[in-house]
Parts: C-alpha cells; sequence; structure tokens
C-alpha cells in the first residue's frame, strides 16, 4: 500500500501550504494543485483547513475539486500517467502504449498498482498532437511514446527517479527555464510568417511604442488593423477594448485566455515557449487602452510545465519596469499579471466559465449577457482574449495597423497559425496568410493521402479533402487554429465518435440539452457503429444535433454536434455502409444469450434451456 | 368495417399502466364497440392468436421471458406502441442497471431483513425466467412504433391515443399531449 500520510501530518503540511497564500478564493486552485502534487489526491482532511482559510464553506471546496479532471480524492499513485485519448492520439498508436502501460505496471487504467506507486489515468488532448502518442507524467507532457520508451519510464517510475531524470534532461538543462521548456515539448515550427513566428523581437518595444500614444489612440490603433480574437470566435478585438474601457468600474482585468484545450491546437504552447513576453507586452497594450492594473493569464494545467519559464520571464520584465508601477515612467500606468491555472476542463476555455473557474469556483458558465467586458472578473470590466491575440497585438502596435492590414482577405486580415496534427508528413505550427486554400494547405502539410480535414477541432467542420477551392478565413473555414488531417483508411464515423464521446465528457452538465443531448449523440452513433443502426438512426442523430445546438447554453453545447453533422453531410456513405444491410426490419439484433450469461453465472443456470 | 384488434402485455411493469387502461371507465363500454382485445391480461388468452393491429406494451424488458413476448408482440402486430415509462426508458426496475447483478440477488433474497439471516438461496429453478444483464426499454431492442409518456400515461391519453389509431390519421389534441 502507498504510504498515506496520517490526518495530523495532512493538517500540518496543509496548514503550512495555506500560510504561502492570502485569504483570497482566486488562489483556491492553485493550492489545490499544491495539495494534490503533495499528496497525489486532495485528502479529507485538508479540506476544513483550506474552507476555513478561503472563508468559505466545505462544500464550496468540495464542489471546486469535484469539477476538475485532475484534483482527485482517491490516491493516484506517486507517478500518475494521464494518457492522451484524444483522435490525434489514437491514429497514432494510443492502443498499444495503452496496452504496455498496463502491462509494465501491472494495473489497469482507472487505477494504480497494487502499492500505490504509479496511477494510469487516461484525458484528453494534452496540447502535444504534433507528437502523438503522448501523456502526463506527474504533470510533464511526454511526447512521441513508444512500448519501448513506457518499457523504460516505468522501470524508471519503480528506481524512483524524478521526472526529469525520466525524461533524460541534464543539469546544464534543468537551470535554463527556455531551453527546459522547448526540450520538454519542442516547438516544431514548420512555416515562419511575416507576423509572429518569421520575425525577430525585442522586450519592451511594443510597451515603448504603445505609449508614445493616448489610451483612446491604441484602440484607434487595433481597430484600424481590423484585428479579431484568435480563439476561435473571430470577434473584433478593438470593439471588446472599448466595450470594456467604456464600462463602469474601479477595477478593471486583463485575461489572457492560454487555455488551449480544443484537441488538435498547440500554438499558444508555442507562443508562450518562444514569446512569452511578446504575450504580456500585449496585456500591458490592453491595460493601457482599457485602464486596467491587473491581469492574469490563465494557463491550462497540461502546460504547468511552463510555470518557471512564464515566472521568469514575468520577473524580467518587471526588473524592465516594464510591469509594476508607473511602467517605464509613466504615472499612473501601473499593471501586473499573475499566472493562475486550469485543472483540467475544456469548457473553462469559454471565458465567463474561465472567469469562475479564476475566481476559485467550477467552471460553469455564466449567462451571458451581461459579457465579461461589463461583469467580468469579481463582477468588474474584464477583457478577455487569447495567446495569439495578444501577440498579434504586441506586433500591431510595434508596426502598426495599415501594414497588417495588407496581408489576409477581406473580413480575416493578418495571418493565421495552425496547429496541424494527423495523417500528414510535416505536423507541427504553420503561419499563413488568412485565405489560404485547403489545396495549398494539404501540400504545405504534406497532406497527400488525406481523405478529410477537421477545422477547428471537434467544435468546428469535418471536410472532405476533394474541397480543395475552400479558404481558410472567417468568410469560409473559420478556425481557431486547429487542423486534423485524416488519411483515406480512416473511419469518419469512428472518429466522430471520438469527438463526441469529448463532448459528453467535458460538458458542464449546467444544461440539459448539453448533459443529456451528448451522450444520446454517443449512443446513437455507437448503436450505428456496431451495426445494430437502422438509416432512421442516422436522421435521429441530425435531429438531436440541431435540437442541442438551438438550445444549449453555452458556446460547448452550441458547437458540440458540429462535427457530427458535417460529418454526416460529408460521408453519409461511410455511416450507410455501418447500417445493417438484411434485418427482419423491426426486431433489432440483440444478443440475448450475452445478457443472461451474468445471472446465469450467479445461479448456475444455463441459458441454454431457455 | 373491420374490427380492430388489440393485444397488450405488461412486461417488467406494475400493472399500474393497465389499471389506467381500465380507468377509461365507461368509455370501455365504447371501446369494444369499436375493437376486440386479443392477447391481454383483460381476455386471459395466453398467446396471440391471430394478427393483431395494435400492440400495448407496459414495462421494460428485464428477463428473457420479457423478451419473447415483446419479440410476439413485434412479430404479430401492425403497430407497437410503449405504454408508460417503464417501456420507455426502463423505469423503477432500470435502477438495478449500475448494481451488478450478484448484489442485487443477494439483497433481494438472503440479506432482505425477512430472509433468515446467512439462509436463504437465490431462486434458480429452471421454469423461472432468466434476469438479463440489465433493464432494457422496449425501443433498444424491437421498433417502436409510438411512445405514450406518464406514469402511468393518463387514461384520457390512452383513449384518444386508441381513438386515433382505430380510426386510422385522426390528430391527438394538442391539449393531450403537451407536457409541462
Ligand atoms: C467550450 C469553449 C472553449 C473555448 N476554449 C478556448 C480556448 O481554449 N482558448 C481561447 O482562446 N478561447 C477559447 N474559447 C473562446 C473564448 O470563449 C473567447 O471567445 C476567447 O478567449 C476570446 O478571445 P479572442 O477574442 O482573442 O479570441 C472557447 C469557447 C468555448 C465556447
Ligand atoms: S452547453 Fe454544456 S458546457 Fe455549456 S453550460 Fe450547458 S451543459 Fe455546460
Ligand atoms: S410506467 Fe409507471 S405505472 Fe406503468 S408500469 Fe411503469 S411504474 Fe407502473
Amino acid at each position: 500500500m502507498a504510504k498515506v500520510a496520517g490526518d495530523d501530518a495532512v493538517k500540518a503540511e496543509t496548514a503550512s501550504i495555506l500560510a504561502g497564500y492570502p485569504a483570497d478564493r482566486s488562489e483556491l486552485i492553485n493550492i489545490l494543485w499544491e495539495l494534490q502534487d503533495r499528496f497525489h489526491h486532495i485528502p479529507k482532511a485538508a479540506i476544513p483547513l483550506a474552507a476555513q482559510k478561503m472563508g468559505i464553506s466545505q462544500v464550496d471546496v468540495m464542489e471546486t475539486i469535484t469539477f476538475y479532471h485532475f484534483f482527485t480524492t482517491a490516491h493516484t499513485g506517486e507517478y500518475t500517467v494521464y494518457l492522451n485519448n484524444s483522435i490525434t492520439s489514437r491514429m497514432a498508436g494510443f492502443q498499444k502504449i495503452r496496452d504496455a502501460f498496463e502491462k509494465e505496471a501491472g494495473c489497469s487504467f482507472g487505477e494504480t498498482d497494487k502499492d500505490g506507486r504509479i496511477g494510469l489515468f487516461e484525458t484528453s488532448c494534452i496540447g502535444m498532437c504534433d507528437q502523438e502518442p503522448s501523456a502526463l507524467i506527474n504533470g510533464m507532457p511526454f511526447g512521441s511514446l513508444t512500448p519501448f520508451s513506457v518499457e523504460r519510464l516505468v522501470k524508471g517510475m519503480r528506481e524512483g527517479k524524478s521526472v526529469l531524470e525520466l525524461m533524460g534532461v541534464g543539469q546544464d538543462l534543468s537551470s535554463d527555464p527556455h531551453k527546459l521548456a522547448r526540450f520538454i515539448a519542442p516547438p516544431n515550427i514548420r512555416r515562419k510568417g511575416p507576423v509572429l513566428l518569421g520575425v525577430g523581437y525585442n522586450m519592451g518595444e511594443s510597451i515603448r511604442s504603445a505609449l508614445k500614444h493616448k489610451p483612446g489612440e491604441i484602440i484607434d490603433l487595433i481597430k484600424n488593423s481590423n484585428l479579431r480574437g484568435m480563439g476561435g470566435a473571430g470577434f473584433p478585438t478593438a470593439l471588446k477594448w472599448q466595450f470594456c474601457a467604456s464600462a463602469k468600474g474601479d477595477e478593471k482585468y486583463i485575461v489572457c485566455n492560454a487555455d488551449e484545450g480544443e484537441p488538435g491546437t498547440f500554438k499558444d504552447r508555442v507562443l508562450l515557449t518562444e514569446w512569452p513576453a511578446r504575450v504580456f507586452e500585449g496585456m500591458a497594450a490592453a491595460a493601457y487602452a482599457v485602464g486596467a492594473r491587473q491581469g492574469y493569464l490563465y494557463l491550462r494545467a497540461e502546460y504547468r510545465y511552463l510555470t518557471p519559464h512564464l515566472q521568469r520571464t514575468l520577473d524580467e520584465l518587471r526588473k524592465e519596469n516594464l510591469l509594476g508601477n508607473s511602467i517605464l515612467g509613466k504615472s499612473g500606468f501601473d499593471f501586473d499579471i499573475s499566472i493562475r491555472l486550469g485543472a483540467g476542463a475544456y469548457v473553462c476555455g469559454e471565458e465567463s466559465a474561465l472567469l469562475e473557474s479564476l475566481e476559485g469556483k467550477r467552471g460553469e458558465p455564466r449567462n451571458r449577457p451581461p459579457f465579461p467586458v461589463v461583469v467580468g472578473f469579481r463582477g468588474k470590466p474584464t477583457v478577455v482574449n487569447n495567446v495569439e491575440t495578444f501577440s498579434l497585438v504586441a506586433q500591431i502596435i510595434k508596426y502598426g495597423g495599415t501594414w497588417f492590414n495588407t496581408l489576409g482577405t477581406a473580413k480575416s486580415v493578418g495571418t493565421k497559425i495552425l496547429s496541424v496534427s494527423g495523417d500528414c508528413g510535416r505536423p507541427g505550427v504553420y503561419e499563413v496568410e488568412w485565405g489560404r486554400k485547403v489545396e495549398d494547405l494539404l501540400k504545405m502539410f504534406d497532406a497527400g493521402n488525406a481523405k478529410a480535414l477537421q477545422i477547428g477541432g471537434p467544435s468546428g467542420k469535418t471536410i472532405s479533402a476533394r474541397e480543395t477551392a475552400r479558404k481558410v478565413c472567417f468568410e469560409d473555414l473559420a478556425t481557431g487554429g486547429s487542423m486534423i488531417v485524416f488519411g483515406q483508411e480512416r473511419s469518419m464515423p469512428d472518429v466522430a465518435q471520438n469527438f463526441i464521446d469529448f463532448f459528453a465528457e467535458e460538458s458542464c452538465g449546467a444544461c440539459v440539452p448539453c448533459r443529456a443531448g451528448n451522450p444520446i449523440l454517443s449512443d446513437l452513433l455507437k448503436t450505428i457503429r456496431e451495426g445494430r443502426g437502422l438509416p432512421e438512426h442516422i436522421d435521429q442523430m441530425v435531429e438531436w444535433a440541431n435540437m442541442i445546438k438551438a438550445s444549449s447554453r453555452c458556446g460547448l453545447g452550441q458547437s458540440s454536434p458540429n462535427s457530427i453533422l458535417t460529418s454526416i453531410e460529408k460521408f453519409k456513405d461511410e455511416y450507410m455502409d455501418r447500417i445493417k444491410k438484411e434485418r427482419g426490419a423491426l426486431i433489432y439484433d440483440f444478443d440475448i444469450k450475452a445478457a443472461m450469461k451474468e445471472s446465469c453465472e450467479v445461479t448456475g443456470r444455463t441459458p441454454s434451456s431457455h | 368495417m373491420r374490427k380492430k384488434i388489440v393485444a397488450t402485455t405488461s412486461l417488467a411493469g406494475c400493472f399500474g399502466c393497465h389499471m389506467s387502461i381500465l380507468d377509461i371507465d365507461l368509455r370501455l363500454v365504447d371501446l369494444i364497440e369499436l375493437v376486440e382485445f386479443n392477447r391481454s391480461p383483460i381476455t386471459d388468452i395466453k398467446k396471440i392468436s391471430k394478427r393483431c393491429d395494435i400492440g400495448l406494451i407496459e414495462g421494460g424488458i428485464c428477463n428473457d421471458e420479457n423478451y419473447h413476448v415483446l419479440k410476439e408482440f413485434r412479430e404479430n402486430c401492425e403497430v407497437l406502441v410503449s405504454v408508460g415509462e417503464c417501456a420507455i426508458m426502463g423505469g423503477l426496475p432500470a435502477l438495478r442497471n449500475n448494481i451488478p447483478i450478484r448484489e442485487c440477488f443477494e439483497e433481494a433474497y438472503r440479506n432482505v431483513p425477512t430472509s433468515k439471516s446467512g439462509g436463504g438461496i437465490i431462486p434458480n429453478d429452471d421454469e423461472l425466467p432468466i434476469i438479463l444483464d440489465r433493464v432494457y426499454p422496449c425501443h433498444e431492442l424491437v421498433k417502436i412504433d409510438y411512445f405514450l409518456p406518464g406514469c402511468p400515461p393518463r387514461a384520457d391519453l390512452i383513449w384518444e391515443t386508441l381513438l386515433a389509431l382505430v380510426t386510422s390519421g385522426a390528430e391527438l389534441p394538442y391539449e393531450l399531449v403537451k407536457y409541462d
């Protein structure tokens, strides 16, 4: 059995962890992370202490704990493995890796081995789609796993190696957070572009340029650039800032959305690894424009390994007076940034859920309106933008909006970073001008054998690779950046199943259409895939899908059926092929013998007598 | 006009739905003018003896016998209706679906307060139907044409539905099928 700390030890350690934090519920998730790391679960005895410190009830603490995937009330092993089960991992050999882990560790997924040393669990996309199959081990991503490397890893765990040792990190690397971050998850930049990935960066240039303008002029500058949000929805950034600037509030906040939860996306990982200061400068510019004094980077738990690197960058910015009080001598311009962690919940990428999470609560989306620009973090006007958006802001302020405007299409200006994964020769990140044709992209990715493309992740669209003339831009194929390529041999119903199961798992459960509807879609699809389906099941899926889209409260439910709908539309044949061909039409296949097996075992009877 | 032939059965249900059928009350007399009952607890006919127009199913499928009866109905009825929560969703019996069967049996036959402690056996006579791994709603196993929600569905709903089916094509009044 694992050595589990006694209640008194837990209380003592919890108290010392809590002593490092202010009595502020928005720190709750950070605190829970410390507890989870220390004890490999959140011990019962810690909960009253945390509740007392925050001035909230124990139930409040419990509801936060139970909401997040990575917080557990049962011990998850001294080495906790979270194997990615998203589609890109499955295409790259997930099952083999899963089997290898079970064989080596001697336990099944969903549990720990008998001495509590190794725990095996699954999770959704961890932002390593260009290096699948991948897993998190005690929070560190391990990419490109093979059965051989699994064997070696498990052996290392048995020997009690540290996670960095398991990874093969030497002394020289571990002292340089940037190099270490690159070593852990290589950036894989495949195509440098003129705005973000292919340009030099000197710390402070953006803030210096910004301070040459009045706050209102910054908003005008962004407006003239026609910049739109890069998190997926494409909302005009200047408009958002304008709303926030004119909203009443004694405090305002800038939040950078680094939740990057859409399976198939990993561009924010690269931007935060390579140019974190540029993101922070973009946030500072936003703060200057709307009059905010505090900013938060909401970092998905899967990218927790980046924290030392990001913290060091923040320290450097502070040292240069690019953050802090009277930035660059401008009196009245005070702004600083803190990092807050997520804990494994896709829905927390939705901006209002993100704010709830930032406040230390369950990540349930709020009703909108009011929008965050009016009622945001702690009820105050808040700007939430994506990592890439803030990076672009920094560049636009430095080089001007007109330059930016000359790139792209009429309604999608500038460039877009695509995260490319799946069946192609060159997975990685690409900076391309908005408006590139599918035909060009497939060549660029070396995806000659492609049958289909998933644009914008599971919440986006499935298109056929034959739709070569279509363009990636808000006018046609909008995307937050996820691009998954499927080769000819892939089954599209199987892909759709992985997507819908993801949403069924990630639904926050607050509204019925999404909570109950996605599992219904999943069941119907399963019926078809298992060859038990009727043509009308396909129609039923479409009917349910439209209902869920129309009646869900937040973007998760509103977009969760997209991939099923577009997949059915483009690849109906593959669904029809799975429909049972000859049937007694009215009586479905049912294995009555199998259904009787369990009770016959218990009673000692034989099903054949019936 | 030939009288329509109706069959009814109670599978894993509580007979509440059949009570609701009886609850159409004096209209039963009118019904007899319109339909002829075949297999049904009302007639005590044990096997469907001729092709039927309408089959009403109460209850879900919890054992092999239920399944065979359901198939018999599907094979012999033009139109099959799931009547009530149990037929549509499994209902109360389906509460056991997440509990291993051994645990259910132990609880029901051996650990129950009315059983001598440690005594009793789990019934295993070959005459008894064999319990299935879970309780299934009817439409998972055979095609169901109509669903009458309720626990049980109100007598008015049953009456109007039968009337609509018998006089083929008549629409159900909105008040009757609006639930909130
Ligand atoms: C379910 C869901 C998940 C989302 N996940 C993310 C995410 O991971 N990153 C992100 O920037 N935006 C995400 N968004 C969009 C945000 O709600 C928000 O629109 C965005 O952060 C605004 O920034 P932008 O205008 O710079 O794009 C998500 C939206 C929904 C509905
Ligand atoms: S749509 Fe889904 S995720 Fe969004 S609020 Fe409703 S249940 Fe939660
Ligand atoms: S639906 Fe209600 S009344 Fe009908 S059989 Fe089930 S429990 Fe009984």
